[in-house]
């Protein structure tokens, strides 16, 4: 199989990920519960984890690096845990639904206000939108870095040095960016960074996370076991085990441990070249067929290394079923749980077939892939 | 592409449920595979099986029998 559906989970992960999940279950007992030479391996293993995950974002304490199971758990944390009633928000068009539900939920639940910054036809948005959006009561920035669905980046710089400027709380969702896109919480003035393992990042599923800023204040999604403070009805204060009720995932956590050193030895810069290189490669293999419909800014020197196209009017899940079945080739169609750039780009009735690309893939893989698409558009 | 052909399909309201239809039609020797839910029937994630329409019976009776709950059945040319 060639394996093109990195941007959903990337399926080859690093040999050393896989022997670290591997040791760990041998060797880890509960971390943060007791002493004991199993529970003290799962608590180094984990400490170590967020000393490299707040190194990898530039998260100004280790002690703010909260544990999920994914980003769409750490987005429900953020969003839930510092929207109140009366707030607005601005997000975009380019939004997975893991921060749109949450944040419709907030909109019904609690009355906050939203705004969307809109995408065009092409499904590009621009930074200067978001000001215009600003009110006397935003809140908050809720945003992207890069579309799952056409792999635009928005400079989060910009965006976050308007927040700044505004006052405002900046909520990043990473999870196509971890690993693929550098990423600095202090220069790119980011509050909370949520991300995910399995994804660029070539980390075990099940792990994820939040790294929170300075003087951001986030209620807790749930309450239970923290492992002190047994006899209190409260949730600890202390991060991270405010946000961290019950066991966490040390088993998962000692493989994205071994994924971030992974991705650091390589490089973050090597690894977006790279899989920018394939993902061009693929663009300007497809872009020229006759009846190919590309969507997104392939222009762009920020972006995930995706492409996602339509062939005719084929229905998209028809054509990656054919990918799959003659070709050997997985990719992903459909809707891909980002229903306003569907609307925007006008594909919500064929959605699109999505080809990511990942460190592992190779050029051969990519030009092979190209011919399938030749072949099914003739 | 390939040519296409009337093909049964039947839809899920979970894909838990999807994953129990492929699990006992592999236990039953049943025909068909999975495939991406087709745009005619809607357009959004999911996975449908896939038969011929002379499968519908023996298909249908074998998820009531087992407790799986099939949201619909169609007939569409893939």
């Amino acid at each position: 199989m060639i394996y093109l559906d990195n941007a959903a989970t990337t399926l080859h992960k690093p040999p050393a990920v896989i022997e670290a999940v591997v040791e760990a279950m041998r060797s880890h007992a509960n971390p943060g519960r007791g002493t004991n030479e199993g529970a003290m391996s799962a608590a180094r293993t984990t400490h170590r984890a967020r000393e490299k995950t707040a190194k990898l974002f530039g998260c100004p304490e280790v002690e703010r690096v909260v544990f999920t199971s994914n980003s769409t758990e750490a987005l429900n944390i953020a969003i839930q845990g510092l929207l109140k009633a009366g707030d607005h928000v601005i997000s975009t068009d380019l939004e997975h639904n893991s921060v749109l539900r949450p944040l419709y939920l907030m909109e019904r639940e609690r009355g906050v206000a939203l705004s969307f910054v809109r995408a065009d036809g092409a499904g590009r948005i621009a930074c200067k939108d978001f000001e215009s959006l600003i009110r006397p009561e935003t809140r908050a920035i809720v945003c992207t870095h890069a579309s799952n669905l056409t792999g635009d980046a928005i400079d989060i710089r910009t965006v976050g040095n308007l927040a700044r400027r505004h006052g405002l709380l900046f909520i990043l969702d990473a999870s196509q960016s971890a690993g693929c896109l550098p990423i600095d919480m202090e220069e790119d003035s980011i509050d909370v960074v949520c991300f995910t393992g399995h994804k660029g990042l070539m980390a075990p599923q099940g792990t994820g996370g939040l790294c929170i800023g300075e003087h951001v204040d986030i209620r807790p999604l749930k309450v239970g076991g923290s492992g002190i403070r047994s006899f209190s009805r409260e949730q600890p204060e202390e991060y991270p085990v405010r946000l961290e009720a019950g066991t966490l995932n040390s088993h998962g956590i000692a493989g994205l441990l071994a994924a971030i050193d992974f991705v650091q030895d390589i490089g973050i810069d090597r690894i977006h070249e790279k899989e920018n290189r394939l993902m061009r490669q693929f663009y300007e293999g497809v872009s020229v067929i006759d009846g190919v419909t590309v969507y997104g800014d392939l222009k762009a020197p920020a972006r995930t290394a995706i492409v996602s196209l339509n062939i005719r009017d084929f229905d998209s899940g028809a054509v990656s079923d054919e990918l799959s079945v003659s070709y050997g080739i997985a990719t992903r169609p459909g809707a891909h749980c980002a229903p306003r750039l569907h609307e925007a780009l006008g594909t919500v009735s064929q959605g699109a077939v999505r080809f990511s690309f990942g460190w592992f893939n190779t050029e051969e893989e990519v030009e092979r892939a190209v011919e399938a698409v030749r072949e099914i558009a003739t | 592409m390939r040519e296409k052909t009337l093909k049964l399909i039947l839809t899920f309201h979970t894909t838990t449920a999807a994953m129990a239809m492929e699990s006992l039609c592999r236990d039953l020797s049943l025909p068909g595979r999975m495939i991406p839910v087709p745009r005619e029937i809607s357009a959004g994630c999911g996975m449908a099986w896939c038969a011929q329409p002379e499968d519908r019976d023996a298909l249908c009776d074998a998820a009531g029998t087992a407790g799986i709950r099939i949201s619909g059945v169609f007939e569409i040319m893939l």
